[in-house]
Protein backbone atom coordinates (compact mmCIF):
# COMPACT_ATOMS: atom_id res chain seq x y z
CA UNK A 1 0.00 0.00 0.00
CA UNK A 2 1.31 3.38 -0.76
CA UNK A 3 -1.26 5.55 1.52
CA UNK A 4 -3.68 3.27 2.56
CA UNK A 5 -6.11 5.27 1.98
CA UNK A 6 -10.14 3.14 1.50
CA UNK A 7 -9.41 4.51 -2.36
CA UNK A 8 -6.58 2.98 -2.66
CA UNK A 9 -7.68 -0.43 -0.57
CA UNK A 10 -11.01 -0.47 -2.57
CA UNK A 11 -8.93 -0.54 -6.20
CA UNK A 12 -6.00 -2.44 -5.16
CA UNK A 13 -8.51 -5.35 -3.71
CA UNK A 14 -10.43 -5.01 -7.33
CA UNK A 15 -13.49 -3.50 -6.34
CA UNK A 16 -15.23 -1.27 -8.97
CA UNK A 17 -14.24 2.20 -7.24
CA UNK A 18 -17.34 5.21 -7.33
CA UNK A 19 -15.93 8.80 -5.84
CA UNK A 20 -18.06 11.85 -5.24
CA UNK A 21 -17.77 15.41 -5.64
CA UNK A 22 -18.42 18.19 -3.35
CA UNK A 23 -17.66 21.42 -3.89
CA UNK A 24 -17.10 23.87 -0.78
CA UNK A 25 -18.97 27.31 0.22
CA UNK A 26 -18.84 30.48 -0.52
CA UNK A 27 -18.63 31.21 3.40
CA UNK A 28 -17.33 30.15 6.53
CA UNK A 29 -20.88 27.97 6.96
CA UNK A 30 -19.27 24.01 8.01
CA UNK A 31 -22.68 22.79 8.16
CA UNK A 32 -23.17 23.42 4.98
CA UNK A 33 -20.03 21.03 4.14
CA UNK A 34 -21.68 19.00 6.35
CA UNK A 35 -24.97 18.80 4.65
CA UNK A 36 -23.48 18.07 1.50
CA UNK A 37 -21.42 15.50 2.91
CA UNK A 38 -24.42 13.61 4.90
CA UNK A 39 -25.88 12.48 1.12
CA UNK A 40 -22.15 11.14 0.54
CA UNK A 41 -21.68 9.06 3.54
CA UNK A 42 -21.93 5.72 3.19
CA UNK A 43 -22.63 6.18 -1.22
CA UNK A 44 -18.87 6.70 -2.37
CA UNK A 45 -15.22 5.30 -1.44
CA UNK A 46 -14.12 8.92 -1.49
CA UNK A 47 -15.25 12.05 -2.10
CA UNK A 48 -13.23 15.15 -3.95
CA UNK A 49 -13.11 18.28 -2.85
CA UNK A 50 -12.56 20.83 -4.86
CA UNK A 51 -10.12 23.64 -5.06
CA UNK A 52 -11.60 27.07 -5.75
CA UNK A 53 -13.33 25.67 -8.60
CA UNK A 54 -14.06 27.93 -11.58
CA UNK A 55 -11.78 29.94 -9.94
CA UNK A 56 -13.84 31.36 -7.48
CA UNK A 57 -12.60 31.67 -4.21
CA UNK A 58 -13.94 28.99 -1.46
CA UNK A 59 -13.66 27.88 1.93
CA UNK A 60 -10.27 25.57 1.41
CA UNK A 61 -9.85 22.84 0.18
CA UNK A 62 -8.03 20.93 2.91
CA UNK A 63 -10.52 22.23 5.70
CA UNK A 64 -13.44 21.25 3.79
CA UNK A 65 -11.24 17.74 3.68
CA UNK A 66 -11.29 17.49 7.36
CA UNK A 67 -14.87 18.33 7.90
CA UNK A 68 -15.67 15.61 5.27
CA UNK A 69 -13.53 13.85 7.59
CA UNK A 70 -15.10 14.67 10.73
CA UNK A 71 -18.73 13.37 8.83
CA UNK A 72 -17.22 9.95 8.60
CA UNK A 73 -15.61 10.21 4.42
CA UNK A 74 -13.10 10.31 2.65
CA UNK A 75 -11.84 12.97 1.24
CA UNK A 76 -10.24 13.44 -2.09
CA UNK A 77 -7.67 16.62 -1.78
CA UNK A 78 -7.98 18.77 -4.77
CA UNK A 79 -5.12 21.27 -5.56
CA UNK A 80 -4.94 23.58 -8.27
CA UNK A 81 -1.74 24.54 -9.60
CA UNK A 82 -2.82 28.33 -10.24
CA UNK A 83 -3.11 29.42 -6.83
CA UNK A 84 0.19 28.57 -4.78
CA UNK A 85 3.84 28.14 -5.61
CA UNK A 86 5.96 25.25 -4.81
CA UNK A 87 6.33 26.32 -0.91
CA UNK A 88 3.28 26.96 -0.37
CA UNK A 89 1.61 23.62 -2.17
CA UNK A 90 4.17 21.76 -0.42
CA UNK A 91 3.36 22.67 3.25
CA UNK A 92 -0.09 22.34 2.69
CA UNK A 93 0.41 18.62 1.85
CA UNK A 94 2.22 18.24 4.66
CA UNK A 95 -0.23 19.52 7.01
CA UNK A 96 -3.14 18.03 5.06
CA UNK A 97 -1.57 14.74 5.57
CA UNK A 98 -0.80 15.56 9.09
CA UNK A 99 -4.64 16.20 9.67
CA UNK A 100 -5.35 12.80 7.89
CA UNK A 101 -6.13 13.22 4.54
CA UNK A 102 -4.81 10.67 2.07
CA UNK A 103 -5.68 11.21 -1.19
CA UNK A 104 -4.89 14.17 -3.15
CA UNK A 105 -6.05 15.20 -6.93
CA UNK A 106 -3.18 17.13 -8.82
CA UNK A 107 -5.01 19.69 -11.37
CA UNK A 108 -4.00 22.36 -13.18
CA UNK A 109 -7.01 24.52 -12.48
CA UNK A 110 -8.94 26.64 -14.73
CA UNK A 111 -7.76 30.08 -15.79
CA UNK A 112 -8.19 32.80 -12.70
CA UNK A 113 -9.95 34.81 -15.77
CA UNK A 114 -12.89 32.68 -15.36
CA UNK A 115 -13.71 33.35 -11.74
CA UNK A 116 -14.52 35.87 -9.58
CA UNK A 117 -10.79 37.78 -9.14
CA UNK A 118 -10.15 37.48 -13.05
CA UNK A 119 -7.26 40.23 -12.08
CA UNK A 120 -5.49 37.80 -9.84
CA UNK A 121 -2.19 36.81 -11.05
CA UNK A 122 -2.13 33.18 -11.64
CA UNK A 123 0.84 31.50 -10.21
CA UNK A 124 1.72 28.22 -12.38
CA UNK A 125 4.62 27.62 -10.66
CA UNK A 126 4.80 23.96 -11.54
CA UNK A 127 2.14 22.07 -13.86
CA UNK A 128 -0.05 19.43 -12.91
CA UNK A 129 2.47 17.21 -14.54
CA UNK A 130 5.12 18.14 -11.94
CA UNK A 131 2.98 18.46 -9.02
CA UNK A 132 2.32 14.58 -9.43
CA UNK A 133 6.21 14.34 -9.38
CA UNK A 134 6.50 16.33 -6.48
CA UNK A 135 4.17 14.79 -4.62
CA UNK A 136 5.67 11.27 -5.44
CA UNK A 137 8.72 12.88 -4.65
CA UNK A 138 7.61 13.57 -1.03
CA UNK A 139 5.99 10.26 -0.45
CA UNK A 140 8.51 7.69 -1.48
CA UNK A 141 12.07 9.70 -1.41
CA UNK A 142 10.93 12.00 1.57
CA UNK A 143 12.56 14.78 -0.01
CA UNK A 144 11.09 18.56 -0.87
CA UNK A 145 10.74 19.11 -4.27
CA UNK A 146 14.65 21.28 -3.66
CA UNK A 147 16.25 18.32 -2.32
CA UNK A 148 15.96 18.99 1.04
CA UNK A 149 14.89 15.69 3.37
CA UNK A 150 12.08 14.94 5.42
CA UNK A 151 10.95 12.92 8.62
CA UNK A 152 7.71 11.44 8.44
CA UNK A 153 6.57 12.31 4.55
CA UNK A 154 2.73 12.27 3.04
CA UNK A 155 2.50 8.91 2.21
CA UNK A 156 -0.60 9.88 -0.86
CA UNK A 157 -2.92 8.09 -3.04
CA UNK A 158 -1.67 10.31 -5.93
CA UNK A 159 -4.48 11.13 -9.08
CA UNK A 160 -4.74 13.41 -11.71
CA UNK A 161 -6.97 14.17 -14.34
CA UNK A 162 -7.33 13.14 -17.79
CA UNK A 163 -9.60 14.78 -20.46
CA UNK A 164 -10.04 11.96 -23.46
CA UNK A 165 -11.94 14.63 -25.48
CA UNK A 166 -9.71 17.62 -25.53
CA UNK A 167 -8.07 18.19 -29.00
CA UNK A 168 -5.86 16.96 -29.91
CA UNK A 169 -7.47 13.99 -29.40
CA UNK A 170 -4.17 11.58 -31.01
CA UNK A 171 -2.12 12.97 -27.99
CA UNK A 172 -4.25 12.73 -24.89
CA UNK A 173 -3.23 8.97 -23.94
CA UNK A 174 0.58 10.09 -24.67
CA UNK A 175 -0.21 12.60 -22.00
CA UNK A 176 -2.23 10.22 -19.63
CA UNK A 177 1.31 7.81 -20.09
CA UNK A 178 2.99 11.24 -19.14
CA UNK A 179 1.48 10.97 -15.50
CA UNK A 180 1.57 7.53 -15.44
CA UNK A 181 5.46 8.30 -15.71
CA UNK A 182 5.33 11.27 -13.43
CA UNK A 183 3.79 9.30 -10.85
CA UNK A 184 -0.02 9.44 -10.75
CA UNK A 185 -2.22 6.16 -8.99
CA UNK A 186 -5.03 6.88 -10.14
CA UNK A 187 -7.24 9.05 -13.02
CA UNK A 188 -10.41 10.46 -12.93
CA UNK A 189 -11.39 11.54 -16.56
CA UNK A 190 -13.21 14.38 -17.36
CA UNK A 191 -17.09 14.11 -17.90
CA UNK A 192 -17.93 11.65 -20.90
CA UNK A 193 -20.57 11.63 -22.95
CA UNK A 194 -18.88 10.66 -26.07
CA UNK A 195 -18.94 7.27 -25.10
CA UNK A 196 -17.85 6.49 -28.86
CA UNK A 197 -14.52 8.39 -28.42
CA UNK A 198 -13.88 7.20 -24.81
CA UNK A 199 -14.03 4.02 -26.08
CA UNK A 200 -11.47 4.60 -28.97
CA UNK A 201 -9.62 6.24 -26.13
CA UNK A 202 -9.38 3.25 -23.70
CA UNK A 203 -8.62 0.82 -26.55
CA UNK A 204 -5.70 2.99 -26.81
CA UNK A 205 -4.56 2.78 -23.29
CA UNK A 206 -5.04 -0.67 -23.16
CA UNK A 207 -3.02 -1.30 -26.38
CA UNK A 208 -0.19 0.69 -24.54
CA UNK A 209 -0.54 -1.31 -21.58
CA UNK A 210 -1.36 2.36 -19.67
CA UNK A 211 -4.26 0.68 -17.87
CA UNK A 212 -2.05 -1.54 -15.92
CA UNK A 213 0.05 1.03 -14.27
CA UNK A 214 -3.05 3.06 -13.60
CA UNK A 215 -6.73 3.20 -12.35
CA UNK A 216 -8.74 4.85 -14.19
CA UNK A 217 -11.86 6.01 -12.84
CA UNK A 218 -14.42 7.40 -15.93
CA UNK A 219 -16.31 10.39 -15.05
CA UNK A 220 -19.64 10.77 -15.23
CA UNK A 221 -22.09 13.84 -14.51
CA UNK A 222 -25.76 13.09 -15.01
CA UNK A 223 -27.54 16.11 -17.21
CA UNK A 224 -29.85 17.86 -15.76
CA UNK A 225 -31.92 18.99 -18.27
CA UNK A 226 -31.63 19.87 -22.05
CA UNK A 227 -30.46 23.85 -20.78
CA UNK A 228 -28.03 21.66 -19.03
CA UNK A 229 -26.49 19.68 -22.00
CA UNK A 230 -26.38 22.96 -24.20
CA UNK A 231 -24.41 24.89 -22.03
CA UNK A 232 -22.10 21.89 -21.71
CA UNK A 233 -21.48 21.37 -25.28
CA UNK A 234 -21.61 25.31 -26.10
CA UNK A 235 -19.77 27.08 -23.08
CA UNK A 236 -17.35 24.14 -21.30
CA UNK A 237 -14.08 24.23 -23.20
CA UNK A 238 -12.52 20.72 -23.67
CA UNK A 239 -16.31 19.17 -23.34
CA UNK A 240 -17.75 17.07 -25.82
CA UNK A 241 -22.00 16.39 -25.87
CA UNK A 242 -22.80 14.80 -29.01
CA UNK A 243 -26.10 15.88 -30.07
CA UNK A 244 -27.85 12.52 -29.95
CA UNK A 245 -27.77 12.75 -26.37
CA UNK A 246 -29.36 16.47 -26.56
CA UNK A 247 -31.84 14.60 -29.18
CA UNK A 248 -32.60 12.04 -26.52
CA UNK A 249 -33.05 14.59 -23.36
CA UNK A 250 -35.73 16.76 -25.86
CA UNK A 251 -37.39 13.24 -26.46
CA UNK A 252 -39.25 13.49 -23.06
CA UNK A 253 -41.27 15.96 -21.02
CA UNK A 254 -39.40 18.48 -19.39
CA UNK A 255 -40.61 17.61 -15.78
CA UNK A 256 -38.83 13.81 -16.94
CA UNK A 257 -35.23 15.02 -18.44
CA UNK A 258 -33.17 15.04 -15.20
CA UNK A 259 -34.75 11.46 -14.67
CA UNK A 260 -33.83 10.50 -18.13
CA UNK A 261 -30.18 11.92 -17.62
CA UNK A 262 -29.65 9.59 -14.36
CA UNK A 263 -30.64 7.23 -16.50
CA UNK A 264 -28.56 7.73 -19.31
CA UNK A 265 -25.99 8.12 -16.80
CA UNK A 266 -26.58 5.00 -15.39
CA UNK A 267 -26.42 3.20 -18.32
CA UNK A 268 -22.81 4.62 -19.23
CA UNK A 269 -21.90 3.46 -15.73
CA UNK A 270 -23.25 -0.78 -16.68
CA UNK A 271 -20.73 0.05 -19.59
CA UNK A 272 -18.23 1.29 -17.71
CA UNK A 273 -18.31 -1.86 -15.33
CA UNK A 274 -17.61 -3.96 -18.36
CA UNK A 275 -14.84 -1.74 -20.00
CA UNK A 276 -11.34 -3.25 -20.47
CA UNK A 277 -9.24 -0.98 -18.42
CA UNK A 278 -11.63 1.18 -16.47
CA UNK A 279 -11.55 0.52 -12.86
CA UNK A 280 -14.71 2.53 -11.43
CA UNK A 281 -16.91 6.28 -11.97
CA UNK A 282 -16.02 9.28 -10.44
CA UNK A 283 -19.97 11.05 -10.34
CA UNK A 284 -19.70 14.93 -10.63
CA UNK A 285 -23.20 15.60 -9.15
CA UNK A 286 -22.33 19.10 -9.77
CA UNK A 287 -24.51 20.88 -6.68
CA UNK A 288 -27.03 17.55 -7.09
CA UNK A 289 -25.11 16.08 -3.81
CA UNK A 290 -28.87 15.06 -2.52
CA UNK A 291 -29.58 13.17 -5.68
CA UNK A 292 -26.02 10.91 -5.10
CA UNK A 293 -27.98 8.31 -3.06
CA UNK A 294 -30.70 7.86 -5.58
CA UNK A 295 -27.83 7.51 -8.52
CA UNK A 296 -25.78 5.28 -6.85
CA UNK A 297 -28.86 3.15 -6.09
CA UNK A 298 -30.14 2.96 -9.60
CA UNK A 299 -26.49 2.74 -10.85
CA UNK A 300 -26.68 -0.34 -8.77
CA UNK A 301 -22.70 0.22 -7.02
CA UNK A 302 -24.37 -0.32 -3.29
CA UNK A 303 -23.49 -1.29 -0.82
CA UNK A 304 -20.14 0.02 -0.93
CA UNK A 305 -17.43 -2.52 0.20
CA UNK A 306 -15.61 -2.17 3.40
CA UNK A 307 -12.11 -3.23 2.71
CA UNK B 1 11.36 43.71 -29.96
CA UNK B 2 10.15 45.51 -26.82
CA UNK B 3 7.07 46.53 -27.50
CA UNK B 4 5.23 49.88 -25.46
CA UNK B 5 2.13 51.54 -25.51
CA UNK B 6 1.46 55.35 -24.87
CA UNK B 7 -0.02 55.64 -21.22
CA UNK B 8 -3.35 57.31 -20.92
CA UNK B 9 -3.32 61.30 -21.51
CA UNK B 10 -4.54 62.16 -18.44
CA UNK B 11 -2.28 59.85 -16.49
CA UNK B 12 0.93 61.67 -18.41
CA UNK B 13 -0.94 65.26 -18.10
CA UNK B 14 -1.11 64.44 -13.76
CA UNK B 15 2.26 63.22 -13.09
CA UNK B 16 3.84 66.30 -14.36
CA UNK B 17 1.46 68.49 -13.03
CA UNK B 18 3.67 70.48 -10.75
CA UNK B 19 6.52 70.43 -13.08
CA UNK B 20 6.62 74.32 -15.74
CA UNK B 21 10.12 72.61 -17.24
CA UNK B 22 9.85 69.89 -18.98
CA UNK B 23 11.90 67.51 -21.49
CA UNK B 24 10.13 64.61 -23.38
CA UNK B 25 13.43 62.33 -23.83
CA UNK B 26 12.29 59.62 -26.95
CA UNK B 27 13.99 56.47 -28.00
CA UNK B 28 14.60 55.66 -31.29
CA UNK B 29 14.85 52.16 -31.33
CA UNK B 30 12.39 49.33 -30.09
CA UNK B 31 9.60 52.24 -29.05
CA UNK B 32 9.91 54.17 -32.51
CA UNK B 33 9.46 50.75 -34.56
CA UNK B 34 6.14 50.06 -32.31
CA UNK B 35 4.62 53.47 -33.08
CA UNK B 36 5.40 54.81 -29.00
CA UNK B 37 8.07 56.26 -28.49
CA UNK B 38 9.97 57.98 -31.34
CA UNK B 39 10.75 61.44 -32.66
CA UNK B 40 7.04 61.55 -33.84
CA UNK B 41 5.55 59.96 -30.88
CA UNK B 42 7.54 62.88 -28.73
CA UNK B 43 6.83 65.76 -30.92
CA UNK B 44 2.76 64.55 -30.95
CA UNK B 45 2.58 64.32 -27.08
CA UNK B 46 4.64 67.55 -26.60
CA UNK B 47 1.57 69.61 -28.94
CA UNK B 48 -0.95 67.93 -26.94
CA UNK B 49 0.26 68.38 -23.54
CA UNK B 50 1.35 72.23 -24.29
CA UNK B 51 -1.99 72.70 -25.11
CA UNK B 52 -3.73 70.97 -22.52
CA UNK B 53 -1.99 73.12 -20.46
CA UNK B 54 -2.36 76.19 -22.14
CA UNK B 55 -6.13 75.67 -21.52
CA UNK B 56 -5.94 74.83 -17.81
CA UNK B 57 -3.82 78.17 -17.37
CA UNK B 58 -0.77 76.24 -16.55
CA UNK B 59 1.61 76.38 -19.47
CA UNK B 60 4.35 74.63 -19.61
CA UNK B 61 7.49 74.87 -21.63
CA UNK B 62 8.18 71.76 -23.10
CA UNK B 63 10.89 70.59 -25.67
CA UNK B 64 11.82 67.17 -26.94
CA UNK B 65 14.72 65.10 -27.86
CA UNK B 66 14.99 61.76 -28.88
CA UNK B 67 18.26 59.69 -28.55
CA UNK B 68 19.08 56.52 -30.39
CA UNK B 69 18.83 54.22 -27.79
CA UNK B 70 17.62 55.32 -24.32
CA UNK B 71 19.44 51.87 -22.36
CA UNK B 72 23.15 52.54 -23.74
CA UNK B 73 25.00 55.09 -21.87
CA UNK B 74 26.56 56.14 -25.06
CA UNK B 75 23.74 57.76 -26.55
CA UNK B 76 22.72 59.09 -23.11
CA UNK B 77 25.90 61.37 -23.14
CA UNK B 78 24.13 63.24 -25.54
CA UNK B 79 21.95 64.76 -23.17
CA UNK B 80 24.12 65.99 -20.45
CA UNK B 81 24.44 69.34 -21.77
CA UNK B 82 20.51 69.30 -21.61
CA UNK B 83 18.85 68.16 -18.70
CA UNK B 84 20.09 70.97 -16.53
CA UNK B 85 17.83 73.86 -18.37
CA UNK B 86 14.25 71.45 -17.05
CA UNK B 87 12.72 70.95 -13.63
CA UNK B 88 11.62 67.37 -14.50
CA UNK B 89 12.48 64.57 -17.68
CA UNK B 90 9.48 62.79 -19.31
CA UNK B 91 10.69 59.66 -21.20
CA UNK B 92 8.93 57.51 -23.79
CA UNK B 93 11.45 54.62 -24.13
CA UNK B 94 10.75 51.36 -22.29
CA UNK B 95 11.10 50.44 -18.59
CA UNK B 96 14.31 49.95 -19.34
CA UNK B 97 15.33 53.51 -20.89
CA UNK B 98 13.56 55.23 -18.25
CA UNK B 99 15.58 53.55 -15.62
CA UNK B 100 18.54 54.17 -17.20
CA UNK B 101 17.64 58.09 -17.58
CA UNK B 102 16.37 58.39 -14.04
CA UNK B 103 19.96 56.94 -13.01
CA UNK B 104 22.11 58.86 -15.09
CA UNK B 105 20.19 62.21 -13.71
CA UNK B 106 19.35 61.47 -10.03
CA UNK B 107 18.62 64.76 -9.25
CA UNK B 108 15.98 65.42 -12.10
CA UNK B 109 12.09 63.49 -11.18
CA UNK B 110 11.55 61.27 -14.28
CA UNK B 111 8.24 60.22 -15.14
CA UNK B 112 7.44 57.39 -17.63
CA UNK B 113 5.35 58.11 -20.87
CA UNK B 114 4.60 54.94 -22.14
CA UNK B 115 3.27 51.39 -20.59
CA UNK B 116 5.87 48.67 -21.16
CA UNK B 117 3.77 46.09 -22.64
CA UNK B 118 5.80 42.97 -24.03
CA UNK B 119 8.70 41.55 -26.28
CA UNK B 120 7.11 40.84 -29.60
CA UNK B 121 6.91 40.73 -32.82
CA UNK B 122 5.70 43.08 -35.84
CA UNK B 123 2.87 41.71 -37.64
CA UNK B 124 1.97 44.73 -39.36
CA UNK B 125 2.38 48.12 -39.17
CA UNK B 126 1.06 49.18 -36.03
CA UNK B 127 -0.09 45.33 -35.22
CA UNK B 128 2.24 43.34 -32.31
CA UNK B 129 2.06 40.23 -30.51
CA UNK B 130 4.15 39.09 -27.52
CA UNK B 131 6.02 35.92 -27.83
CA UNK B 132 8.81 36.14 -25.36
CA UNK B 133 8.87 36.15 -21.42
CA UNK B 134 12.66 36.54 -20.94
CA UNK B 135 12.51 33.37 -18.81
CA UNK B 136 16.25 32.60 -18.94
CA UNK B 137 15.45 29.32 -20.01
CA UNK B 138 14.70 28.87 -23.40
CA UNK B 139 12.47 25.54 -24.39
CA UNK B 140 11.93 26.30 -28.04
CA UNK B 141 14.03 23.63 -28.75
CA UNK B 142 11.67 21.30 -27.55
CA UNK B 143 8.78 22.93 -28.57
CA UNK B 144 8.96 23.60 -31.94
CA UNK B 145 9.57 26.62 -31.74
CA UNK B 146 6.44 28.08 -29.74
CA UNK B 147 7.24 29.55 -26.42
CA UNK B 148 4.65 27.82 -23.61
CA UNK B 149 5.50 29.85 -21.17
CA UNK B 150 4.50 32.75 -22.83
CA UNK B 151 1.97 31.29 -25.39
CA UNK B 152 0.21 29.27 -22.94
CA UNK B 153 -2.30 31.13 -20.85
CA UNK B 154 -0.93 29.05 -17.70
CA UNK B 155 2.60 28.67 -18.90
CA UNK B 156 2.62 24.71 -18.55
CA UNK B 157 5.70 23.14 -19.71
CA UNK B 158 3.73 19.81 -19.89
CA UNK B 159 0.87 20.66 -21.84
CA UNK B 160 -2.04 21.00 -23.23
CA UNK B 161 -4.52 21.12 -20.23
CA UNK B 162 -7.98 19.98 -20.71
CA UNK B 163 -9.16 23.13 -21.76
CA UNK B 164 -7.76 22.84 -25.47
CA UNK B 165 -11.37 23.82 -27.46
CA UNK B 166 -11.04 23.37 -30.97
CA UNK B 167 -7.58 24.58 -30.93
CA UNK B 168 -8.32 27.78 -29.10
CA UNK B 169 -6.78 28.16 -25.42
CA UNK B 170 -10.06 27.82 -22.95
CA UNK B 171 -9.64 31.80 -21.52
CA UNK B 172 -10.63 32.87 -26.07
CA UNK B 173 -11.44 31.41 -28.60
CA UNK B 174 -9.83 33.58 -30.79
CA UNK B 175 -6.35 32.38 -28.87
CA UNK B 176 -5.01 29.60 -30.20
CA UNK B 177 -3.83 26.88 -27.61
CA UNK B 178 -0.61 27.05 -27.68
CA UNK B 179 0.06 23.24 -26.43
CA UNK B 180 -2.26 22.48 -29.24
CA UNK B 181 -0.07 24.23 -32.03
CA UNK B 182 3.08 22.62 -30.51
CA UNK B 183 1.39 19.37 -31.36
CA UNK B 184 0.59 20.05 -34.40
CA UNK B 185 4.11 21.22 -35.95
CA UNK B 186 6.48 18.38 -34.00
CA UNK B 187 3.94 16.25 -35.55
CA UNK B 188 4.21 17.74 -38.86
CA UNK B 189 8.46 18.10 -38.45
CA UNK B 190 7.65 14.06 -37.15
CA UNK B 191 9.40 14.91 -33.96
CA UNK B 192 6.53 14.56 -31.37
CA UNK B 193 9.34 12.86 -29.00
CA UNK B 194 10.35 15.80 -28.22
CA UNK B 195 7.43 16.13 -26.06
CA UNK B 196 6.97 12.92 -24.57
CA UNK B 197 9.59 13.56 -21.66
CA UNK B 198 8.45 15.57 -18.69
CA UNK B 199 9.92 18.77 -18.45
CA UNK B 200 11.05 18.96 -15.36
CA UNK B 201 10.00 22.36 -13.13
CA UNK B 202 11.21 25.20 -14.19
CA UNK B 203 14.49 26.61 -12.49
CA UNK B 204 12.65 30.22 -12.13
CA UNK B 205 15.79 33.07 -13.32
CA UNK B 206 13.39 35.78 -13.78
CA UNK B 207 13.17 36.50 -9.54
CA UNK B 208 15.96 38.52 -9.20
CA UNK B 209 17.78 41.29 -11.49
CA UNK B 210 19.13 39.49 -13.72
CA UNK B 211 22.77 40.34 -15.29
CA UNK B 212 24.77 39.39 -18.10
CA UNK B 213 28.34 39.55 -19.24
CA UNK B 214 29.17 37.77 -22.04
CA UNK B 215 32.28 35.41 -22.38
CA UNK B 216 35.51 37.16 -23.17
CA UNK B 217 34.14 40.51 -21.22
CA UNK B 218 34.06 41.32 -17.48
CA UNK B 219 32.66 43.89 -15.25
CA UNK B 220 34.58 47.28 -15.29
CA UNK B 221 35.69 48.25 -11.58
CA UNK B 222 34.74 51.80 -11.98
CA UNK B 223 32.14 53.03 -14.60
Amino acid sequence: MKSGSNLEKVLAAGHFAFTGELGPPRGTDADEVRKKASHLKGMVDSVNITDNQTAVVRMASWAASIIAIQEGLEPNYQMVCRDRNRLAMQSDILGAYALGIRNMLCLSGDHQKFGDHPQSKGVFDIDSMQLIGMVKGMRDDAKMLGGTEMEHPPKMFIGAASNPFADPFEWRVHRLAKKIKAGVDFIQTQCIYNMEKFRTFMKQANDMGLTEKVYILAGVTPMKGVGMAKYMKNNVPGMDVPDELIKRLQGVDKKMQADEGIKIACEQIEEFKEMKGVAGVHLMAIEWEHKVPEIAERAKVLPRPVV
Amino acid sequence: MIVAQRKPFDEIKNLIKDYKKILNVGCGTCVAVCLAGGEKEVAVLNAELDMARKLEDNPIEIDGFTVERQCDREYLEALDSKVKDFDALLSMACGAGIQFLAERYPDKPVFPAVDTTFIGVNQDVGWYEERCRSCSSCVLGLTGGICPVTMCAKGLYNGPCGGTNQGSCEIDKNQPCAWFMIYERLSAQNRLDCILEITPPSDWQNQVPRTVIQPGYKKPEKV
